[in-house]
């Protein structure tokens, strides 16, 4: 556990320091990076909660993700064009943004957890992906915000008392809000609550015996692991200044799950580890061939192989549940 | 008499042709142990699951503390009382000992919406856990992951989660098996004195803990109890003798 908390850290500083290396060495792109580096981490975060703690493999989480990231869109370009929406005024405003997102991803999964944890083992992770395939076809065909082709922000979202056009400040919002989560994801999981979802995840039987019922349970952990998400995906949207139906994209999915089980499946900082490295190997192999992929192919190959832990279990051993 | 804690009345449950419970009537009062014996297959754990909600019989009626109980579900019905070990050991086997127990605890406050403070430095979790642990001799390996107890453990870890749920009968299923002689001895001596605290219904293989233990002995043979009463009528009965008891009597 001392260990596990040691390389927590070492792996906390290190995306923070990126940036500032790169600011240092002239290198603006790499703080880009980083900042790509934290917002994914931060919805393979979201997705742990369901998929690492809860063992919930929810192949649907990019849905959350691109919900996050419209929320930023269509409220940026409403209050970019004054138009109200809903008779309210748009905003331009990260705060409030991801207020909105949290509370539209938590009204889509509060129904997508209630009628997927119905099911478990294939029948969860297929009916997870039919839901979120039908949130991304919805999205290419509603031609009010660019359908298929996608939504441009105009101006990246403002944080009250930061200048979030600068690509430093931008990356320590998004650095803050990960940390936030981690934080929050560290208290859940040692917390009565997280004991059950961990319990259900390990013996369902065991857990109804007790008297707790597991689907209440994963549902909440649903929920939240949803809200997480798409607090990245307005994020992520803001980092690009664009948001499009391809971050509810399948792919998008099974990238968030690659992430979580290269870093270690329900560590903490799995999600953290495994956006680094990610990130690093689609820079680095990126830039030498299209077919990255056929080699980030192998690296997930070797790792559920000989490395289950991931990353985290690589370096810190297995986890020890108190 | 007082009305007994459980009551189980003409219950049935078919697997397809198998009749695996057939018209079984049986009670459970407080302070006794009822143990409930019968060859291989012949429907003892089919009975315990529908008692616990796991399964539900096609016909009957199951009342436990005067509430027909038949509509509720595994978790309502521990909620109420009913704690049952399984015959094979159901844990949560990443975690301890102790945080097994811990989530028994957990389960009877009924308060696993909470999402802060860390359970274990929540004394009102791990201290009566720690004394369930404490109850059935597994104190000195509470912070022992429970895929790492040994078998008897693990059914002496069942024990303490049963305990520490606060129930007010328990559903025995085989507790004794794989145990070794100490370990069933020492097993022996705790469940006698549970039964002050509530009733049991002991499914147990182990001929000399029934003798030992029970109140009163039913005997189920392909689904159907042929024998029921007093340990000596049980012992004494020839068609039990030769249904179950064979050369062990
Ligand atoms: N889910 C099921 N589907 C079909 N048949 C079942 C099922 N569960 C149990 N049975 C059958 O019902 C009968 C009773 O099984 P049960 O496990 O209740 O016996 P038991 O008395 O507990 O035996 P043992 O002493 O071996 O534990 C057996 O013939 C078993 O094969
Ligand atoms: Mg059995």
């Amino acid at each position: 556990m001392r260990r596990e908390g040691l390389l927590n850290l070492v792996l906390a500083l290190l995306l923070l320091a990126l940036p500032f290396a790169a600011q240092m060495l002239g290198e603006p792109f790499y703080v880009t990076l980083a900042t790509r580096m934290a917002i994914l981490a931060l919805a393979a975060v979201g997705l742990n909660l369901a998929l690492g703690f809860g063992g919930l493999v929810s192949f649907g989480h990019a849905a959350f993700f691109g919900i996050g990231g419209y929320a930023a869109g269509i409220l940026a370009s409403h209050a970019f064009n004054a138009e109200p929406l809903l008779g309210l005024p748009g905003t331009d405003q990260m705060p409030v943004i991801w207020l909105v997102a949290a509370l539209v991803c938590a009204l889509v999964a509060l129904p997508i957890g209630a009628i997927s944890l119905r099911t478990s083992g294939v029948y969860f992770i297929m009916i997870t992906l039919a839901f979120a395939q039908m949130v991304y076809y919805f999205a290419v065909s509603w031609p009010a915000y660019g359908g298929e082709d996608g939504l441009s922000i105009t101006v990246r979202n403002g944080f009250p008392g930061l200048n979030t056009a600068n690509p430093l400040s931008f990356f320590l919002v998004c650095y803050a809000v990960l940390m936030a989560a981690l934080v929050l994801m560290w208290r859940i999981r040692d917390s009565r609550f997280g004991a059950a979802l961990q319990a259900a995840r390990q013996n369902d039987t065991r857990v109804a015996a007790i008297g707790i019922r597991p689907y209440h349970i994963r549902l909440a952990a649903f929920v939240i692991s949803a809200v997480v998400t798409g607090i990245a995906g307005a994020l992520f949207a803001d980092l690009n200044r664009f948001v499009s139906p391809s971050m509810m994209s399948w792919q998008m999915s099974g990238e968030l799950i690659v992430l979580i089980i290269l870093g270690g499946t329900g560590r903490l900082f799995g999600p953290v580890a495994g956006a680094i490295l990610y990130v690093l190997l689609e820079f680095a192999l990126g830039g030498l061939t299209e077919r990255w992929q056929f080699f980030l192919g192998f690296i997930l190959l070797g790792v559920v192989l000989f490395a289950r832990g991931g990353i985290i279990g690589v370096l810190a051993g297995k986890a020890r549940h108190g | 008499m007082a009305d007994p804690i459980l009551d189980i009345r003409d219950l049935s449950k078919s697997f397809g042709g198998l009749k695996a419970t057939d018209g079984v009537s049986l009670d459970l009062r407080a302070g006794e142990i009822h143990a409930l014996i019968g060859p291989n297959g012949a429907g003892k754990t089919t009975l315990i699951h529908q008692i616990s909600g796991g399964l539900r019989p096609d016909a009957g009626s199951i009342r436990f503390l005067g509430q027909d109980v038949l509509g509720l579900g595994v978790a309502a019905r521990a909620r109420l009382g009913l704690g049952r070990t399984f015959q094979i050991s159901s844990l949560a086997l990443e975690f301890s000992a102790l945080r097994n127990v811990m989530l028994a605890v957990q389960g009877r406050q009924g308060s696993s919406f909470r999402f802060f403070a860390n359970v274990m430095a929540d004394t009102s979790l791990t201290e009566p856990a720690m004394a369930a642990l404490d109850r059935v001799g597994l104190a000195g390996r509470a912070a022992v992951p429970a895929a790492e107890l040994s078998h008897g453990e693990r059914r002496q870890l069942e024990i303490a989660i049963a305990l520490a749920l606060g129930s007010r009968a328990l559903l025995l299923d085989e507790p004794m098996a794989g145990m070794g002689q100490e370990g069933s001895r020492a097993l022996t001596r705790l469940l006698d004195a549970l039964r002050a605290e509530a009733p049991i219904l002991l499914v147990e293989h182990d001929m000399d803990a029934v003798f030992a233990l029970a109140d009163r002995i039913s005997v189920l043979v392909y689904g159907r109890i042929v024998a029921s009463g007093a340990v000596e009528d049980i012992r004494n009965n020839p068609d039990v003798r030769q249904a179950y008891l064979g050369a062990s009597a």
